[in-house]
């Protein structure tokens, strides 16, 4: 009697438990949603308050900033009515959320940005065009730049271009033009010891757009025909060719902060450089400004690229009218003479230039000098394509691997894949009739399988298992497996300025069957694919081998400060890696890293680590095994503590040797938490995106790129690509599971 | 305790003082970035600071007039909830998997297993128009939700695979002694299993501590901010501010070594040696 009630004890309470479990589980994301909701409810609410806020995004810092806040808040004063608030949102999600943020009823009245993403925005209606001649009093140069297909699209603010500064030390005139300068920089280089006569990127092509200019060549046609291959540019690239490889006046591999650091300690005559490159210098340098001096031997200027700062009235603002003459109110006179004096900027607003005090500005006087003299930057949609295949040519160059005519006859090709118009559109009745057999069958089998009972009742039976399991599967569906199904559809469309047209397997057609590029041509698929494999195996064969060897090491008992060490060990995981890898790739610089240096110390020659595949691969695998050892450590540190370290005292007591222990004793136990530490490990690594993207650049010409980044390539930098890229995203997702399907590690288990 | 030879001694700490060096050396620049007063990237050879000035780490806490404090809070929250409910939902999960034959578990499992391979590139369009439509954008709950699942599989299989070294016999004893599941799972396997839960938090924690484009992607206000977009604030269009990202780099690694130092004891000291010999 009594075992009985206890038995029915025992299983009413496992119910209520039971059910608690699931209960408690689902209160949680429950209550999460509740909290949300009212969190959600009360910005709601305060945007209901504040329905009349207006809103302006901006990514300004420091001075500029702080007088943009101050103009905010005078208008504010003055029009209480309609008030506007600043948001800051970072540069690097700038362009995204617009594009996101906007066309879905999210985004600010008026934003300011840049203008050479107009002609997209324009094409996807996400911008208002302004009436003809309502903008006045802006410098020529800055309405040029706002203009697309014959309408203005924004308010020019300010604008950005290079100058040339000058150390005094080395130079005491000025130079009248490009030829007088590189005599002076000719006679101040000394490249062994690492002074320079002349410092700029110049493996950039933005940096180098003053020489294109000067040699004649231009960027797009009347037409707005890709026009880089041409005999005037080509003459460019093989000057700067000539600065860097023949005369060594230009350091190699230059980025910005290698032509900040050097001159900044004096090891530079010359730079060529932006207003942000203020921020970065000295205090105490003694160094002048001036615009760049034309080239004597065609007589025309040097232009650099003008990069225009505008107000933009956002086309779904339900405030249009007050963005209008917000954006005006920031540009006029009194604001801009605001923004020119105590922003630092150099402003569109021509009248501020009378103003005796800002003529005593000598900096900023130095850019309006230099407006007259340059490009705007091309605002077509098509010139987001021709960076990455300029960029590229740029570098063949400056290598020395490639002619410049041939190097830019193959950016033209290039431009011309990343142009390509999209295919043809297909009707969807395929796709429709697929889904419907697909869900047929699917329905067919769970009916054939529930049809004699016994999985029914066994499921039943199971029922704890799966009340334990719901919380966590409803997440994952809801919130993982909806989002990448919907997401993948993007891969049947193909995206051109805001518009998807539906092109079926087109995408995985022309990827699979590499119809437009050679199988050993980095942008086919499948040499990207060897090189993601051979980047995930040498990867995760590091950082298991180096986290397990630490791990083993880290257990002793007899090993002091273990503490100690492994907070110390840990440390790569745990700073950001934007800056560690970074720090990395200086590392890696020919002449000025720690690793050549350590490398001539013991008697080598210094190694150019990005102009060969199998060192910039090499330089990328040493980044990311520094990044990634310490999170295998830990899961291993974990997992060790699964073994009894008794048994494996008691096997080197029978004198099994470390070997033997380890593969007899140690191993086996360690294989279930390991395991899948390792498949998920590859799985990350295989996507692991931003090292490559930050150490070599997929550089040299694109080959050290993965599946992931040229997915991110194909949906940011050419032409946004969205379905082609989502086709790679979906072929990577096929390539992974294939793999582990094969591997059998789905099924791992016991 | 036997002794340990003095060579095997001095070896391993010559192995693990070189592991350190190598962790270390990138991390000098960091630190001499924070430390200086000027927002150039460090490119001189010399890793040790010349110059000493905490500017930096004042202009953190001074800058958007103090609203740091507020961010740190917003990340603190979204990391602490993801922890929680990432690992709660985990451990059941995971128990359900190491210790229930029921239909579809290998489908299940497979399927955790298969959501990572999702590359995240196609995911934050539908997450966010997903956000948008349950009314969670420009909210701490709709990063948390996304946060928690997203380091979902990786803790089920973690705490699955150490579920399984821990031996039947002691849950088997507990139920000859009468406890119910929900016991033997909170009582016994919860505990046993504490290194495994250390990992799994701990990587939870990070998951959200130092994502940037989600967060980015989803919050707008900048009331609203976590650390990591506040961090990409230094990162501009043509020029990044190193001496404050570097600073922030500092202040933002600094938690995790600090949670990571306290956690570690539970990490090392596992249970299940003395409660299996038992």
């Amino acid at each position: 009697m009594g075992l009985f009630m206890d038995q029915v004890n025992d299983r009413l309470q496992r119910r209520w438990n039971l059910s608690g479990t699931f209960w408690l589980t689902s209160l949680l994301w429950i209550v999460t949603l509740i909290c949300g909701q009212s969190a959600t409810g009360s910005v709601a609410f305060a945007q209901d308050a504040e329905s009349e806020q207006r809103v302006v995004w901006h990514a300004y810092r420091g001075a500029e900033e702080k007088a943009l806040k101050k103009l905010v808040e005078s208008w504010n004063e003055e029009h209480p009515s309609q008030p506007f608030k600043l948001l800051f949102i970072p540069y690097e999600v700038y362009a995204s959320k617009v594009d996101n943020d906007i066309p879905r009823g999210n985004g600010p009245d008026v934003f300011i940005s840049a203008h050479e993403r107009i002609g997209q925005w324009a094409a996807s209606s996400l911008i208002e065009p302004w009436p003809v001649d309502s903008l006045q009093g802006y410098h020529p140069k800055t309405l040029d730049a706002v203009k697309y297909q014959q309408k203005s699209w924004g308010v020019p603010l300010a604008y950005k271009s290079l100058v040339l500064f000058y150390h005094r030390k080395f130079v005491k005139q000025p130079p009248e033009s490009v030829e007088e300068m590189l005599e002076v920089a000719q006679r101040v280089t000394d490249a062994p010891a690492g002074r320079y006569g002349l410092v700029y990127e110049a493996a950039n092509f933005y940096m180098h757009a003053p020489w294109l200019t000067a040699f004649g060549g231009e960027v797009f046609d009347k037409e707005g025909k890709f026009a880089l291959n041409s005999p005037e540019v080509a003459a460019s690239y093989a000057f700067a060719e000539d600065l860097v490889l023949t005369r060594k006046i230009v350091p190699e591999d230059a980025s910005g902060s290698l032509v900040t650091h050097l001159f900044n300690s004096g090891d530079a005559a010359f730079a060529i450089n932006g207003p942000w490159f203020l921020g970065e210098l000295d205090k105490d340098l003694d160094f002048g400004m001036v615009p760049l001096p034309p080239l004597a031997k065609t007589g025309l200027p040097a232009s650099p690229f003008l990069t225009v700062d505008a107000a933009f009235v956002s086309a779904r603002s339900t405030h249009k009218e007050d963005a209008r003459q917000f954006a005006l109110y920031i540009s006029n006179h009194d604001s801009s003479l605001i923004r020119a004096r105590e922003g630092l900027q150099p402003v569109a607003t021509l009248s501020v230039y009378d103003d005796p005090e800002i003529q005593k500005m000598g900096q900023l006087m130095t850019f309006r000098k230099q407006l007259d003299h340059t490009l705007p930057m091309p605002n077509r949609p098509e010139m987001n394509a021709v960076w990455e295949p300029a960029n590229q040519a740029l570098r063949q160059v400056l290598r020395g691997s490639v002619e410049p005519a041939m190097a830019l006859k193959q950016a033209e090709q290039r431009y011309g894949f990343y142009t390509k118009p999209a295919p043809e559109e297909q009707p969807m009745t395929p796709l429709l009739i697929g889904v419907a057999l697909l869900l047929l069958a699917l329905a067919a089998t769970t009916v054939m399988k529930f049809r004699d009972g016994s999985l029914w009742a066994e499921m039943k039976a199971n029922k704890p298992a799966y009340l334990y399991l719901a919380p966590a599967a409803v997440g994952m569906i809801l919130l993982i497996v909806a989002p990448f199904v919907v997401g993948s559809m993007v891969s049947l469309f193909a995206h051109h300025n805001g518009e998807f047209t539906y092109v079926g397997l087109t995408h995985f057609l022309n990827i699979l069957l590499s119809r437009e590029y050679g199988l050993t041509d980095p942008l086919s698929f499948y040499f990207t694919l060897a090189v993601t494999v051979a980047w995930t195996a040498v990867n995760v064969f590091f950082h298991v081998s180096i986290g397990l060897g630490l791990a083993l090491l880290l257990r002793e008992p007899w090993v002091r400060l273990r503490g100690f060490y492994r907070v110390l060990l840990i440390i790569p995981w745990a700073i950001p890696n934007y800056i560690t890898a970074l720090i990395w790739k200086g590392m890696f610089h020919k002449q000025f890293g720690a690793i050549n240096g350590l490398l001539v110390a013991l008697g080598l020659e210094p190694v150019s680590w990005f102009s060969q595949f199998s060192t910039a691969f090499a330089a990328n695998v040493a980044t990311n095994t520094w990044l990634g050892f310490p999170f295998m450590m830990v899961v291993i540190l974990g997992a060790l503590q699964a073994i009894p370290r008794d048994l494996e005292q008691a096997a080197e007591v029978d004198g099994a040797s470390w070997w033997q222990r380890m593969r007899h004793v140690v191993f086996p136990l360690l294989k279930p938490s390991l395991v899948p530490a390792v498949i998920l490990g590859t799985v990350w690594t295989f996507n692991m995106f931003n090292i490559i993207y930050l150490v070599s650049g997929g550089e040299p010409d694109g080959a050290t790129e993965i599946l992931i980044s040229e997915s991110y390539k194909w949906a940011f930098t050419r032409q946004q690509q969205y379905g082609y890229a989502a086709a790679y995203a979906v072929l990577i997702f096929f390539v992974l599971l294939a793999y582990s399907a094969v591997t059998g590690q789905l099924k791992l288990d016991d | 305790m036997r002794t340990v030879s003095l060579p095997k001694v001095m070896l391993t700490h010559a192995a693990l003082i070189g592991a350190c060096a190598v962790v270390l050396y990138p991390v000098l620049w960091v630190i001499k970035m924070a430390l200086s007063p000027s927002q150039a990237f460090s490119m001189s050879p010399n890793p040790i600071p010349t110059e000493v000035t905490l500017q930096n780490f004042v202009h953190l806490f001074t800058m958007q007039d103090g609203l740091l404090w507020r961010q740190l809070l917003n990340s603190i929250i979204v990391s602490g909830a993801t922890t929680l409910i990432g690992v709660i939902l985990a451990s059941t999960a995971a128990y359900a998997f190491s210790r229930f034959r029921f239909p579809g578990r290998t489908l299940g499992m497979a399927g955790f297993l298969i959501t990572q391979m999702f590359p995240g590139v196609v995911m934050a369009i539908p997450l966010y128009i997903l956000l948008d439509k349950l009314g969670l954008l420009n909210s701490l709950t709709g990063l948390i939700l996304v946060y928690s699942t997203s380091s979902l599989p990786f803790c089920v299989w973690m705490l699955k695979g150490y579920f399984d070294t821990i031996p039947r016999d002691l849950e088997e004893a507990a139920v000859m002694d009468g406890a119910s599941q929900w016991l033997i799972f909170t009582q016994i396997m919860l505990p046993l299993a504490r290194p495994a839960m250390v990992v799994t938090a701990l990587f939870s924690f990070m998951t959200a501590w130092n994502e940037f484009i989600l967060a980015a992607t989803f919050l707008t206000d900048d009331k609203m901010f976590t650390i990591p977009i506040v961090l990409q604030r230094f990162v501009g269009d043509y020029s990044t501010q190193w001496g404050y990202f570097a600073a922030g780099a500092i202040l933002v690694s600094l938690p995790v070594m600090g949670l990571f130092f306290k956690l570690q004891k539970y990490l090392i000291g596992g249970l299940t040696a003395g409660a299996v010999k038992g």
